[in-house]
């Protein structure tokens, strides 16, 4: 999620290594996604199926399918347990995520991470990005080059971690809710079931629809996009999908900091079988829903 | 059942006449049956009843082929069922005939308990046991502490002034179907009942965390009469109602342990779309409903473009 500022051990190189061209620097895959991003991106993607599939039945409460759903995990105690859990362990996920930017940023004094091309803030290329894209969309134009997180990227991860900040605040006033009253009115509690709930219906649909489709189901990753699980992604997908980076590190010569050997046939089968389980629980859930709105 | 009623007496009349030419003897007459039993049937009240147009054999019909009086000291019950079969039925679902039939308890009522005997009266009459009004005097008979709450509460106090739609016992207990009040089914059943009346109430307590676990058939969180009380409920503008203003620390605190003055600020029915209820629920709402349409829209449109223009290049 965070810029992954690889540190390959053993950089692998292409089988024409050894050749005298310019292409020869290239290495056949590049690091994107170091193993502690891959952690928590599984983290959350159990943490959220979990948190999803328990508290769609209160969310939802007047759908028929509510308290089947809340049966299979014995009851609305067992959910309410089993939600808990979850939701504490995702925003204990989210806070070392946290924790972790900023010692990189400040006690370690890594640099890009809140500008430059590898930053998750946003950048004035960005918006012409996003314009790039409309026009590419419609034919006026050639695919902007994106940089190493694209716009809709980003807003994924902000959306994350936002939306991580206020259901958890909220989650908590409403799993304390005496604890909570020595600061807060109990009307308060009114708020935060209303925003729990609110914020909920738009991270399960953003995900459900927004994320699948941009990240696995759309023209080019279908079925499924594996670098979040392999954490490498090979030099000619960097080429094509992400144009400006790939020239970045080209003209700079920094290859050989983020080498990466080929994924293993077990890493990849492994990925697809988790990716898989995750994408099919998704849209189990997404048909719910849309079930419960349109009957 | 007039028309069952009208058949019984017709059926009555062909056998009585059928027993005439075959020289059986005529069932006794009502006055036949007064001329020794006078001294406790009243005459008057019994031909003021909803059955006075019938005989006194078609309910004692075990006497209606004795020829030899005095008849006999012991007589086989009357049963109501035999003409109210679809309400026997329903009775004998009830906590009341289990306890009278199966559980021994032999004080439990049947029929006559509630309704008489000889001056059963429609329930639509103002003088019978079961009118609207009067129904809570016949259940107090036994439930005699539950009627003294009722009568401290604003059903029974508008009850008594002629509100017709002022619940009595039989509005959320039924009058025959009568069950355990400590089954799940019958308290999310009640809940709707509270709705009958106070739908708006019950709306926008399904709203809250209450209500959802609620709709969703678990009854480990309050509903209605947790908060409100059964049978003394009072409007929270009383002080003695357990949702005024002095109670209400002591009303959360049942089951929230350590509830405070800010805690029970909670709104029990919360309504986003009212300003003036909470504007801060009210601004929640208005910001949630630009911000989902907004960001579903938004990439909705950037999706399915995507989408198009992906196949089209493939």
């Amino acid at each position: 999620m965070m810029p992954a500022t690889a540190r390959a051990a053993e950089p692998s190189r292409a089988p024409d290594a050894r050749s005298a061209t310019p292409q020869a620097s290239v290495p056949a895959h590049i690091v994107r996604f170091d193993r502690k991003t891959r952690v928590l991106h599984i983290v959350i993607m159990v943490t959220f199926l979990a948190l999803s599939a328990t508290g769609m039945p209160l969310l939802f409460s007047d759908a028929p399918w509510a308290r089947v759903l809340a049966t299979l995990f014995f009851g609305f105690k067992g959910a309410g347990l089993v939600h808990r859990i979850m939701g504490a362990t995702l925003l204990a996920a989210v806070v070392f995520h946290v924790g972790d930017v900023l010692w990189r940023a400040f006690v370690k004094g890594e640099r890009g991470l809140f500008w430059g091309p590898t930053s998750m803030v946003p950048q004035p290329k960005d918006f012409t990005d996003f314009f790039g894209m409309l026009k590419w969309f419609v034919g006026l134009g050639p695919r902007p080059p994106i940089e190493h997180f694209a716009y809709w990227e980003k807003f994924d991860y902000w959306a994350v971690l936002w939306g991580t900040a206020i259901m958890g605040l909220a989650g908590l006033i409403l799993w304390f809710p005496v604890a909570a009253s020595r600061i807060l009115p109990g009307w308060m509690f009114n708020v935060a079931l209303f925003v729990h709930g609110a914020e909920a219906s738009l991270a399960i649909g953003f995900i459900f629809a927004v994320h699948f489709f941009n990240g696995h189901l759309r023209p080019g990753k279908f079925p499924m996009d594996l670098v979040i699980f392999t954490g490498s992604v090979s030099a000619h997908e960097l080429q094509h999908e992400r144009t400006a980076e790939f020239e970045r590190l080209r003209d700079a010569a920094g290859f050989a900091s983020v080498a990466a050997d080929a994924p293993t046939a077990f890493s990849v089968q492994r990925g697809y079988v988790i990716g898989a389980i995750g994408l099919s629980l998704g849209l189990v859930l997404f048909v719910l829903i849309v079930y419960a709105t349109i009957r | 059942m007039w028309i069952r009623f009208g058949s019984v007496v017709a059926v009555a009349w062909l056998l009585g006449s059928q027993a005439a030419a075959g020289e059986t003897p005529k069932p006794p007459a009502n006055d036949d049956c007064l001329a020794c039993h006078g001294d406790h049937v009243d005459a008057k009240q019994f031909e003021a009843s909803t059955h006075g147009p019938m005989a006194c054999v078609d309910c004692h019909a075990d006497l209606a082929k004795v020829t030899d009086f005095p008849h006999a000291e012991k007589l086989a019950k009357v049963k109501c069922a035999s003409c109210h079969d679809d309400i026997g039925a329903k009775y004998q679902d009830s906590i009341h005939a289990w306890a009278k039939e199966k559980a021994g308890l032999v004080v439990a009522p049947a029929c006559a308990d509630c309704h008489g005997k000889h001056d059963i009266r429609a329930k639509s009459d103002a003088v019978s046991r079961v009118y609207r009004v009067n129904v809570p005097i016949t259940c107090g008979k036994c439930h005699d502490g539950i009627k003294e709450q009722y009568d401290r509460g604003i059903h029974a106090a508008k009850l008594k002034i002629g509100d017709s739609r002022a619940p009595s016992c039989i509005d959320c207990h039924t009058a025959h179907t009568i069950q355990r009040s400590d089954t799940t089914a019958w308290r999310l059943a009640v809940t709707k009942e509270c709705g009958t009346c106070h739908a708006s109430v019950v709306d926008s307590f399904q709203r809250t965390f209450h209500g959802k676990v609620t709709e969703i058939g678990f009854t480990a969180v309050a509903t209605c009469a947790d908060c409100h009380g059964a049978h003394d409920i009072l409007p929270a503008a009383n002080s003695a109602s357990r949702v005024s203003k002095a109670r209400l620390v002591e009303t959360c605190g049942r089951c929230h342990t350590g509830a405070n003055e800010q805690f029970v600020k909670y709104d029990p029915h919360p309504n986003p779309g009212d300003y003036k209820r909470s504007a801060v629920l009210w601004w929640a709402n208005r910001f949630y409903w630009i911000l989902i349409p907004g960001c579903f829209g938004f990439f909705g449109l950037h999706s399915a473009l995507w989408f198009w223009r992906g196949r089209k290049q493939s």
